[in-house]
């Protein structure tokens, strides 16, 4: 932009600082708090990693954890299948329905708690044992819509006479798809995957209404909830940064793959 | 196509319309539903008791938008003002505590709120010897929470349309005269509206459904519309009054997004043509 005089730049300069501390202290308050011998914020009592070791031996945290963990894999995996397949059938026609639109578009803006509602309703009303698959039937419904939306993005500028060129040179549809769409798209399903499995890892109301009773089918989320809700522990700012930091591995990979889809 | 679309339908849809309809029966008893049609649910949303937290909501989510969008455009206009190859850093950095975990960035402002909490240390370590200050379990913490999590969408969105904007348009603005704030005013934030509304709505929608930052940050009997979602469901047993306040708050959240659709149409002619119809 036009040259700006120095006062102009120093503001400029301070509200980006302002907005960053804003953003990133209290984040770095809790990663600090989980090197904190004495894990309370009142004082700093030396470095230990005390915390995390109390961690790994809390079995309630451990077991939410590998429930996270399946839920988040097997929904991923079939929202990718589901979602792509989706992208592909609606960018290949190009037929933008506005019923189509609204159905894809819906669980992305659908506020989580009248999902949820709606889904133990549902799951109730068929008498339907809930649990771990009942999360995954839920986060599949979410998921699916997120990749797919990454997958179009990336289709808006695909050129699809190369695979009517493919299929007149004799490639059968499976061949077309395996080695044309796939190739292209491959990035983007990856960085759709990606998302998914955040959000999956992430998602605390869904899982929550859906898990049905017991303690067996808790989640992550469910089992922080539950610690920030009944009795803080230091344990807690431990496990906050291991999961940051898992979230945020897998969405600079995402980010990576699918440069600036997010940003632009 | 067709497993995806049937998956959407059988587990959105139907559970969807299902909560339509069950806002229409009585409750049971017992707390189970009652099968004859009534209008009652949605009467009873109109209650001043429960209008009143639909407006508080409707409050709490305004005032939310409203600093959200306030920094959140002047981060972006400084990331946009920023020199080139810095931005895509800059941008990156502001979103990413977005997609840590929802819960953990709430839990992050009880640690810096309550009673014994980073700010009231901080203000001891100041020389502050009075009672700490109760800035936790209120509004005011809500309201924070809210915009703490929600401020890096708004970035996002109002960096789009700022680093598209034509600089050569600010300039004619200033060779013809213009004050840098008429300019502004004038020129650079009509032609950004779009991104501020889409960002405006992101938030406005997220905040007013809330039910974690409330529970979290406003105490055990803070209630926005999904606290007293949530406690129709899993407390008072009350289905359909349960589904008809969300029905109502499907309801609002369609009203904002048209209205958004409708603001986005009529700024876009304008964007379009300002920045030289190569971009819309």
């Amino acid at each position: 932009m036009a040259e700006r005089s120095p006062a102009t730049r120093r503001t400029l300069w301070l509200v980006l600082t302002l907005v960053f501390a804003f953003l990133y202290i209290p984040i770095a308050v809790l990663v600090a708090l989980s090197f904190n011998e004495g894990g309370l914020p009142t004082a700093w009592s030396g470095f230990s990693l005390k915390w995390y070791v109390s961690l790994a031996h809390n079995s309630a945290i451990l077991s939410s954890a590998l429930n996270t963990l399946i839920v988040a894999l097997v929904s991923t995996a079939i929202a990718t299948l589901l979602g792509t397949l989706l992208a592909i059938g609606v960018e290949m026609r190009r037929q933008y329905g506005k019923g189509l639109e609204a159905l894809i578009f819906a669980p992305m803006i659908i506020p989580d708690i009248v999902l949820a509602i709606a889904l133990l309703s549902f799951f109730s009303m068929i008498n339907l044992t809930m649990g771990l698959h009942t999360i995954i039937l839920a986060h599949v419904v979410f998921n699916l819509a997120f990749v797919c939306s990454v997958v179009r993005a990336r289709l808006k500028s695909f050129d699809w006479s190369i695979v009517e060129a493919s299929a007149d040179l004799g490639a059968s549809a499976l061949t077309t798809f395996r080695r044309v769409t796939l190739p292209v798209i491959a990035p983007a399903v990856i960085a759709g995957a990606l998302l998914a499995f955040t959000l999956s890892v992430d998602e605390f109301i869904i899982a929550f209404f859906t898990a049905g009773a017991g303690r067996a089918s808790t989640t992550l989320p469910m089992q922080i909830y539950a610690m920030i809700r009944f009795g803080i522990t230091p344990e807690i700012n431990a496990l906050a940064t291991i999961v940051m930091a898992v979230s945020i591995t897998a969405l600079t990979l995402s980010q990576r793959l699918n440069r600036g889809m997010i940003g632009q | 196509m067709a497993p995806a679309l049937v998956w959407l339908t059988a587990l959105m849809v139907v559970p969807c319309a299902l909560v339509l309809a069950l806002a229409f029966f009585r409750r049971g008893i017992y707390g189970g539903i009652d099968y004859t049609f009534t209008l009652e649910n949605f009467g009873l949303v109109f209650d001043p008791l429960y209008a009143g937290i639909f407006l508080k909501s409707a409050r709490i989510a305004g005032t939310a938008t409203l600093f959200a969008v306030v920094i959140g455009y002047a981060a972006a206009y400084a990331i946009a003002a920023a020199p080139r190859r810095w931005q895509p850093i800059f941008l990156f950095f502001a979103v990413l505590p977005f997609w840590s975990n929802y819960l953990i960035r709430t839990y992050a402002w009880i640690v810096l709120l309550n009673r014994e909490g980073l700010i009231t240390q901080l203000l001891r370590w100041f020389g502050y010897t009075g009672e700490p200050p109760s800035m936790l379990y209120t509004e005011g913490a809500v309201i924070a929470g809210l915009v703490y999590n929600y401020l890096p969408f708004v970035i996002l969105a109002c960096y789009a349309p700022l680093s598209r904007l034509n600089p050569e348009l600010a300039e004619a603005s200033r060779d013809l005269g213009a004050s840098a704030a008429t300019t502004f005013r004038r020129v650079i934030l009509p032609l950004t509206v779009p991104g501020i509304a889409a960002g405006a709505v992101f938030v406005f929608v997220l905040s007013i459904g809330n039910f974690v930052t409330p529970a979290l940050l406003g105490g055990g009997r803070f209630q926005m519309i999904g606290n007293l979602v949530y406690d129709q469901f899993l407390t008072a047993n009350d289905w359909p009054f349960g589904a008809a306040l969300a029905m109502a708050l499907i309801a609002i959240t369609l009203l904002v997004l048209m209205a958004q659709a409708m603001a986005a149409n009529r700024a876009s002619g304008r964007v379009t043509e300002a920045n030289g119809g190569a971009d819309g």
